[in-house]
């Protein structure tokens, strides 16, 4: 029942000796650490060599002394290597760099490597036909990837076998060796040098994902995908993250603000209007997401027909925009539409919620399933024919005419600041003031009463009820709050798109903000975070955008991503502290030790006094 | 335990007449009174099955009983448990119903949810009252969580809780909402003596903070040294109920808990003239045994 035994587990093994950590391939480790630096650079010279003899394969690989395309990731990623085995050499001023795992991160960096090298090759020689199309340069990467690996193979692993534990077979040595204990507490910075460290990390952030956006071509995209997992992981095992999330942690609204800052960058990054409309979905569908986190995450509803209410909102917005196409013909002040589309979003969710909310568990998530459904038949029914004629029908309503704020006009292109904001960069500028509100209601009311209504509603519906929670009262408040929040993305997503139609709005499509996506997106970054959803819906509207080969396999490869997810780890991309206790009895985190009680009757004594 | 069922001082906290609950053909509880006095620890006792936890349920609003009301300090209660809870009347449960992946203080900051009215527009624009009230609902929680010993794990989650914290921590959860009148389901369930003897001490402590507590217990001894009175339920009736000692000789109580004894039973007598008997015989069919 208690949680000591996992407890003394953590700390048993950190101390047992570390005389059994045999590495995967017998070597010594000093030559392991060796070959690893030896392989690392000479992946990293090969990179400034021509890797093949034509342009025809993307990225131009042909030149010598300038590394692009594919060879950039690889130079990253033998850099990262080539760090962290330094590190381990115990180079003064390097050292910070494995807080946790000294040996892990070398392998997991090595894997990336040689991953994204390997592809690569494969990539060159199969779309131009064969080995013969490889420049030397290739190989000396190749080769250089592959001996580093094998080095890092070569180092012994991080978190030695518990005594009497019996050495499993060569694929469990293989993932032990790439799990790592975590880093001890760091030291006091002074403060302005933690919000520093923050600032960097998102400025890090920020730049690997504007490139993942700005990947121009798929080959590049994969590899990227490979590098970016990789070397997220073996920072993670560096206990880097830990460290960073701790910082974080203790400054939160720094942290907040650095993001948004970042957020705010990353237009400015961006040249082409494609991209950055990219950019401005992903933040309608990462509202979106963090608005059924609401309902989901914290009041554990599980509602499938949450698109619904994006729609609810997105429909209302473009029959006030003055859309040629609308029924109504009248257009509102953006301010205006906006409170139209939320206000129509809360009146929506609350018809809805109020019969539904009666019911629990499976036959919610059936009902909203029905209830989502019912939305866009009916959308599609109200033309005229089958019904009044309020939305076209399947038609929808185009023309939804640009936007203009205080007299700026978000349909073209302005210059800031030496930069051109496209139309898409203005409605992503737009979009994120709207995800900071989102993210404002998200974490304002889950850190309040009525937050932990919710939660406890969630956790036992029974017991919060005897506490005095009015169960149906809150759950409407749940779920009226999540609704307004969609209908509010819904709002720009109306002029973002030009059109509404019914078809955006299904239960399951090839388009991300759709119902099963959005509970994926939450599912998959993390329930009940704020971070978890935001992530998980750039990832998987990022994913199928830019790898538009894979289009027809897309619900497949989704489907065996989320198992695996599901498999591997339970409690999402982010983990929130809770569910993490939940899935992994991993002991108390961050949770001060007992004080020692006086024995006896605890407690009492101070009760009767 | 001088003190009698009907003290003149005391007001009746909780007064529940003719209840009755029927689950279709089932009558579960039938026809019970039962009032709770001001400063008074009431114990429920009944063999298992006998209708104490559904009894519960129905002073609590988890159940509408069939027929029968309840009333709690002269106005009778309507049926939802929130409000039940929100008049005055907090509970705990026979299989322990914390918030398990909610931290303990948390718990106890949900039981604060009838006592504080912070709403959400409040929570969202943080409208000046919210911080104060906030850290006032804090501050009382760690307050319930020093009374019962539990301060020192604030920030631990429920679920990791030892189970006779788990209980206390229960218990700290129902007091915060400020009951007039605390119900325990088998609060010592499960419990070693030295634990039991310390949730009687936090009773005892609860009732002298002018709480009146109504608890259900299988322990005979728990509830004699606890209670000033005693109730019995025996198969949805209540057959008896008096001050501990008077309870605790009742044959009807003897007889519910050990068997009715039929028609002809033996006596005290013949049960000793039997003893012996057996005794002797056995005796005898030994030594035979090592004669053979």
């Amino acid at each position: 029942m208690t949680t000591d035994i996992p407890m003394d587990k953590s700390t048993d093994t950190a101390k047992v000796s570390t005389a059994e950590a045999t590495p995967i391939i017998p070597l010594p480790q000093a030559a392991a650490r060796g070959i690893t630096v030896a392989g690392s650079a000479l992946a990293l010279i090969g990179t400034f060599l021509a890797w093949t003899w034509t342009r025809e394969f993307p990225g131009n690989l042909t030149v010598t002394g300038y590394p692009g395309g594919l060879q950039v990731l690889t130079l990253v990623g033998s850099a990262l290597t080539l760090l962290f085995a330094l590190s381990g050499y115990g180079i003064k001023g390097l050292g910070w760099l494995t807080p946790g795992g000294k040996n892990s991160p070398v392998l997991l960096a090595a894997l990336g490597v040689f991953g994204t090298t390997g592809y690569a090759i494969g990539a060159i020689s199969q779309e131009l036909g064969g080995l013969v199309n490889l420049e030397p340069g290739a190989w000396v990467s190749g080769i250089g990837a592959l001996v580093a690996l094998i080095g890092a193979l070569g180092l012994p692993v991080d978190q030695p076998y518990g005594a009497g534990e019996p050495t499993p077979n060569l694929w469990g040595r293989i993932r032990h060796s790439l799990t790592a204990p975590d880093p001890g507490r760091a030291k006091e910075l002074p403060s302005w040098a933690e919000i520093l460290i923050i600032a960097g990390g998102f400025g890090v952030g920020l730049y690997v994902f504007a490139y993942g956006i700005g990947t121009e071509y798929s080959e590049l995209f994969i590899g990227f995908l490979i590098v970016a997992a990789f070397g997220f992981t073996a920072i993670t095992r560096a206990g880097l993250l830990k460290r960073l999330s701790a910082l974080t942690a203790k400054h939160r609204n720094v942290t907040l603000g650095a993001a948004f800052a970042a957020a705010i960058c990353f237009p400015f990054t961006q040249t082409n209007d494609q991209f950055a409309l990219i950019g401005a979905n992903i933040l309608i569908f990462a509202t979106v997401a963090l608005g059924l986190n609401v309902v989901v995450g914290l009041a554990g509803l599980l509602d499938l027909g949450y698109v619904a209410f994006l729609g609810v909102g997105a429909y209302a917005a473009a029959l006030v925009s003055g859309s040629p196409a609308s029924t109504i013909g009248v257009e509102f002040p953006f301010w205006a539409a906006v409170l139209t589309g939320a206000a129509a979003s809360l009146i929506f969710g609350v018809v809805i919620g109020a019969p539904t909310l009666r019911l629990r568990g499976d036959y919610l998530a059936i009902v909203t399933l029905g209830f989502g459904e019912i939305f866009r038949i009916t959308m599609n029914n109200l033309n005229g024919n089958s019904g009044p004629d309020v939305t076209n029908g399947s038609n929808g309503i185009p023309q939804i005419p640009d936007l203009e704020i205080f007299g700026f006009n978000l349909g073209v292109p302005h210059d800031v600041l030496g930069h051109e904001l496209t139309r898409s960069a203005n409605y992503y500028l737009l979009m994120l003031v709207f995800t900071a509100i989102v993210v404002m209601v998200f974490r304002r009311s889950a850190e309040s009463r009525i937050g932990r209504a919710w939660v406890a509603i969630r956790e036992d519906e029974t017991a919060a009820t005897a506490m005095g929670i009015n169960g149906f009262r809150l759950k409407l408040l749940a779920f009226a709050l999540g609704a307004s929040l969609a209908g509010l993305a819904g709002t720009v997503q109306s002029h973002v798109s030009y059109s509404v139609t019914p078809e955006q709005y299904q239960f399951a499509g090839s388009v991300p903000p759709n119902s099963a996506f959005l509970l994926a997106a939450v599912i998959l970054g993390g329930m009940g975070t704020i971070s978890g959803p935001l992530i998980g819906a750039a990832l998987l509207y990022l994913i199928p955008a830019k790898l538009q080969f894979m289009a027809e396999y897309q619900l497949l490869l989704f489907g065996i991503a989320l198992m695996l997810l599901m498999r591997f780890r339970p409690e999402g991309l982010v983990a929130d502290r809770r569910k993490q206790l939940e899935f992994h009895e991993t002991g108390q985190l961050d949770v001060p030790e007992d004080k020692p009680l006086p024995e006896g009757a605890t407690g009492v004594a101070k009760a009767g006094a | 335990m001088t003190t009698t069922t009907t003290a003149p001082t005391s007001t009746t906290v909780l007064d529940a007449t003719g209840v009755t609950m029927r689950f279709g053909g089932l009558t579960a509880v039938r026809d019970v009174d039962l009032k709770v006095n001001t400063g008074e620890i009431v114990g429920l006792i009944g063999p298992n099955g006998a209708g104490k936890t559904t009894f519960f349920n129905c002073l609590t609003g988890l159940y509408v009983p069939t027929e029968g009301k309840v009333a709690y300090k002269g106005t009778v209660l309507p049926p939802k448990p929130h409000l039940v809870t929100q008049a005055g009347i907090a509970r705990t449960f026979q299989n322990i119903r914390l918030f398990a992946n909610m931290t303990v203080l948390e718990n106890v900051l949900v039981g604060r949810h009838t006592r504080t009215k912070e709403g959400l527009w409040s929570a969202l624009l943080r409208l000046p009252g919210f911080k104060r009230a906030e850290e006032a609902s804090r501050a009382r929680a760690m307050e319930l969580l020093e009374f019962t010993g539990l301060a020192a794990k604030a920030d631990h989650l429920a679920r990791n809780l030892p189970y006779g914290e788990q209980r206390k921590l229960e218990i700290a959860r129902a007091l915060a909402s400020e009951p007039g009148l605390l119900l325990l389901d088998e609060p010592t369930a499960g419990m070693n003596p030295q634990e039991t003897r310390a949730a009687e001490e936090l009773i005892f402590a609860i009732r002298d903070k002018g709480i009146a507590v109504l608890v259900i217990e299988h322990d005979i001894r728990f509830i004699m040294n606890l209670c000033d009175r005693v109730a019995v339920l025996v198969q949805g009736e209540k057959i008896v109920e008096g001050p501990a000692e008077v309870v605790q000789a009742d044959e009807r109580v003897i007889a519910a808990y050990l068997g009715e004894p039929f028609e002809g039973a033996p006596g005290k007598e013949e049960a000793a003239e039997v003893e012996a008997a057996e005794a002797e015989a056995d005796a005898q069919s030994t030594t035979e045994g090592d004669e053979k």
